[in-house]
């Protein structure tokens, strides 16, 4: 794996990050690409979603260890520091409509997750 | 003048209160909270600055003078144990005993009411007592020691309330009331006859339409008997007198200010007596031709009197003299007029309730009502006082506080004590937008004082359109008591199954913790096991406290704040190995702070492995139960107060709640482990145990209540069990205990019948559930380092599981680690 390389990676490039069985449901774990931290989710229905790890409230890198939920049917995760809650599929923070974190495409081949951070 | 001689040119208002009683405490309150900015000089006569007058009885039970003491306001000098002797109104100056004086641009007069003590012969003997400071229940509570039994003199408010404390002290009890039932002011015969049957039921002995003719010496010069008129002798070696209060006015009449004939300052609307410059408030002032001595008129007393010297024009224009208590167990309610054209009279004597309503002559106005033995309907029906009737008489009298539905005309009166009216709590929570029964108690003062129309609050903002916060959130309809419900009954198991058969969505941050919770109090597996991990907060997910850089910290349990120096020793060289910032926290343990989330694993199994265990810092649950040394070292120790701790933190520790809990035991009434400051506290004393509950530090610190004395230690624990247990079912998210008990209809009272009289018949079931989370309990740290499916969730990286997260870095303060925070680039759209 050419994951720890903390050189860029070039955009549009697939990385693999993860068995998708390594993920829990509902839960979130971070992962570290080219010096970047990006936190993934996997669903209750099986989706996933890829966003910045770095908490814009805190500045603590902490959004994977968040709880993921609804909001009017939206899938969220909340911030583990102060509970702002973020939108997984937009990145947009639902409490505070100016703040977003970063999205960043995400894929399963193969079993495997694949994330393209850039 | 207090600040020197550099404020000669100060032309701030200089305003002195002469005495300071609860009314003279409003009155600096109102001004404070309003922002008086003139010069404040109390003189108090008493050696203690105001405390609460209405709960003097319960310093025989154990509140301490802190607690009832009212706070100074900031700003405010308060003189105590200083006399005023004169005014000189010319001058505009008070002399005081201490040989100084005072200059006043305004002065307020709230000098209160003395006992009346009839001239009885024999009335200065020593053992005669009058009821009304907190020196005079100490020289009762001495005089008890050596006494057998005791005569109350007045069988009134006041006087039963003393008969309550002379039974509290072990005397065998006399009451003796002049006119031909107890209560006349409040009750009428009927009710109290009713009222006499359940003293009686006490054991003590009643004597009405009886008066005093004597009180005769024994041959040590004390008391030994009370002799009635008609030769009847009463042995006592204590006696209190509390035949009425005369309004103190002796200030005012002797500097010639306009007196009533049978005593009290003559005051205008405004509170002002015949001087400009001075006002009156309180149980001294004659108000409309009437002295008023109870806590809610006088407070709107100094209410106004502070609106005038503000410049405001507020009038006291008389005031509800309802009253609703609860008197040696017995619940008596009176509220407006005592007779009418009509009566509805409902007697039980075998039960002991009397309830009569009292209407206008075509049955359609309700003028008042007295209640004896249940206070029901003087909640819903106060109100109502002179206004049409809400219902039937007959249906009206049954109905209990908060099941009649009524809706409050804008004038009533909800609030007596504070005199809050419907209205003024309904553009209150439209206006600010109030959610609860504490947002209206802020904003309005309503419900602060005895509480009793808290029923009435909660009615109001259900009318209002306000959902009570029952809902959990958006996906559940629920409160937490009830999902604590569901869950329990009906066996679920997983949030999955909660949520599809009880709510909607898939649950967020809010639902799912409280869900995780539930399931653990009701021992439902490890926090981590399958789909619960997925509910857990940060915290409960790594077993571990967040701190702001994103690392953790770890908490060992040290039970009682116990430890050997070899299990020191561990924690140093665990401390120092994986460099960590050590403090000492204020539940007597260590926290470990600066661990990264892939460490955890390691540290713990150091720790596991020198005999340490969760100390679920991290948690909604138990954390500590502090405790003082104990009667094992310290020359004042009673009790083994450390023993007690260890025992009650293994008991409990693991215990899952709506929040956190902490406790402590103190070894005895010095109190050095502030257990009155904790969810339950337990006081050694010479007896046994004495269990406070419902404490609090933090955001609003709260002194525990006293919920029982002199337990055994099994009674105790037993206790401390349900109280636990009760409230884990039904406590609001995130409310503490002490919010939880003020928020709990009927209070302490309630909780004590529920919890030691079994009224909900539910104690076996909170004894069981208690007795399985204690077999059950295991320590989350071991059995997550005995799997290692859980194991892998404790890495930085999934896609790289050794290596340390590069954004948390740390520099060097006094000798420690300290996080070095990245500057925010919070990304605004």
């Amino acid at each position: 794996m050419t994951v720890l390389d903390m050189t860029a990676t070039r955009a549009g490039e697939w990385i693999p990050v993860c068995s998708y069985t390594d993920l829990l449901p509902e839960r979130g774990a971070a992962v570290l690409v080219g010096g970047r931290q990006a936190a993934i989710f996997r669903t209750f229905d099986g989706a996933l979603y890829a966003l910045g790890n770095l908490d814009p409230f805190s500045g603590a890198q902490v959004m994977s260890r968040g709880i993921v939920g609804t909001r009017n049917g939206e899938p969220t995760v909340a911030s583990p520091m102060h509970k702002q809650v973020f939108s997984l599929v937009t990145g947009v923070c639902l409490d505070d409509p100016s703040v977003a974190l970063p999205t960043y495409p995400i894929r399963v081949t193969d079993g495997t997750v694949e994330v393209s951070v850039v | 003048m207090k600040d020197g001689e550099h404020m000669k040119d100060d032309k701030r208002m200089r305003l002195v209160v002469v005495g300071h009683g609860p009314a003279a405490h409003r009155l600096l309150e109102t001004l404070t909270s309003r922002g008086f900015d003139g010069t404040v000089t109390v003189f108090g006569e008493e050696p203690r600055p105001a405390y609460d007058r209405v709960a003097l009885t319960s310093y025989l039970t154990g509140t301490s003078v802190e607690d009832l003491t009212y706070p100074v306001p900031d700003g405010v000098t308060v003189r105590t144990g200083v006399r005023v002797t004169s005014i000189d109104r010319a001058d505009r100056v008070v002399v005081t005993d201490a040989g100084d004086s005072e200059p006043y641009d305004v002065l307020v007069l709230a000098t209160g009411s003395a006992p009346f003590v009839p001239p009885v012969p024999g009335r200065d003997l020593p053992g005669c007592f009058v009821y009304r400071t907190i020196d005079d229940l100490d020289a009762i509570r001495e005089a008890a020691k050596d006494a057998r039994s005791g005569v109350v003199i007045g069988g009134g408010l006041l006087g039963l309330e003393a008969a309550d404390a002379l039974r509290g002290l072990g005397l065998d009890t006399h009451v003796i009331e002049m006119s031909g039932w107890l209560m006349p002011r409040q009750v009428d015969e009927g009710g109290g006859s009713v009222l006499r049957g359940h003293i009686e039921g006490l054991g003590l002995t009643i004597h009405t339409g009886a008066g005093v003719a004597s009180i005769e010496a024994g041959p040590d010069g004390r008391v030994a008997s009370l002799v009635k008129p008609d030769g009847e002798a009463i042995a006592a070696q204590v006696v209190v007198f509390s035949a009425g209060i005369r309004p103190r006015d002796e200030l005012a009449r002797a500097c010639g200010l306009e007196v009533g004939e049978r005593g009290g300052i003559v005051v205008d609307e405004g509170m002002r007596t015949s001087d400009e410059h001075i006002y009156a408030i309180g149980e001294c002032a004659l108000a409309g031709g009437m002295v008023y001595g109870l806590v809610g008129p006088c407070n709107t007393q100094a209410e106004v009197a502070a609106d005038r010297i503000l410049n405001g024009s507020a009038a006291f224009t008389g005031a509800d003299m309802s009253t609703k208590l609860k008197l040696l167990g017995v619940e008596v309610a009176q509220f407006g007029a005592m007779s009418g054209a009509l009566d509805v009279t409902y007697m039980d004597p075998v039960g002991g309730v009397y309830k009569r309503l009292f209407v206008s002559d075509d049955a359609k106005t309700l003028l008042g009502g007295i209640c004896v033995g249940d206070a029901g309907p003087y909640n819903t029906l106060r109100p109502f006082v002179g206004k049409p009737l809400p219902g039937t008489p007959s249906d009206l009298l049954f109905a209990g506080a908060g099941k009649a539905s009524v809706d409050l005309p804008d004038d009533a009166q909800v609030c007596s004590c504070n005199n809050v009216t419907a209205g003024t709590i309904r553009v209150a929570i439209a206006d600010k937008g109030l959610t609860d029964v504490q947002g209206v108690k802020d904003c309005t003062r309503a419900g602060t004082t005895c509480g009793s129309c808290v029923p009435m609050l909660k009615q109001i903002l259900v009318k209002s359109g306000v959902d009570v916060g029952k809902a959990l959130c958006e996906h559940f309809s629920y409160s937490r008591a009830e999902l604590f419900d569901i869950v329990n009954v009906r066996g679920i198991t997983t949030f999955s199954q909660l949520i599809a058969e009880h709510g909607t969505g898939r649950g967020c941050d809010i639902c799912k913790p409280v869900v995780a919770s539930i399931l653990a109090s009701l021992g439902r597996g490890h926090i981590l096991d399958g789909e619960q991990a997925a509910l857990q907060d940060t915290n409960d997910h790594f077993l571990a406290n967040i701190q702001k850089n994103g690392t953790y910290s770890v908490v060992p349990r040290i039970p009682g704040g116990e430890i050997t120096p070899e299990k020191l020793i561990v924690i140093g060289e665990v401390a120092r190995d994986f460099g960590l910032y050590t403090k000492i926290t204020g539940g007597q343990r260590i926290d470990l702070l600066g661990a990264r989330v892939e460490q955890l694993p390691a540290i713990w199994r150091r720790l596991v492995d020198a005999g340490f265990e969760s100390g679920h810092a991290y948690g909604k649950a138990l954390r500590t139960v502090k405790s003082c040394v104990g009667s094992t070292w310290c020359r004042y120790g009673v009790r083994d107060s450390v023993g007690l701790a260890i025992a009650l933190e293994l008991r409990y520790r693991g215990l899952r709640s709506p929040h956190k809990l902490k406790a402590a035991v103190s070894g005895c009434a010095r109190e050095c482990a502030e257990a009155r400051g904790k969810d339950f506290g337990v006081i050694a004393t010479e007896q046994g145990w004495n269990l406070y509950v419902g404490g609090n530090g933090g955001f609003t610190p709260r002194h525990a209540d006293l919920l029982a004395s002199d337990l055994s230690t099994d009674d105790l624990v037993r206790t401390i069990d349900r109280f636990l247990m009760f409230y884990i079912r039904t406590a609001d998210r995130l409310q503490r205990t002490s919010a939880w008990l003020e928020s709990l209809d009927g209070g302490l009272d309630y909780l004590r019948e529920v919890i030691m009289e079994d009224s909900l018949g539910i104690c076996a079931d909170l004894d069981a559930q208690m007795e399985r989370h204690v077999s059950a309990y295991v320590d989350e740290w071991r059995a997550t380092l005995e799997d290692p499916d859980k194991l892998r969730r404790f890495v930085s990286f999934v896609n790289a599981p050794g290596v340390p997260d590069p954004s948390i870095s740390f520099e060097t303060e006094r000798d420690q680690i300290k996080p070095v925070l990245i500057p925010l680039e919070v990304t605004r759209r």
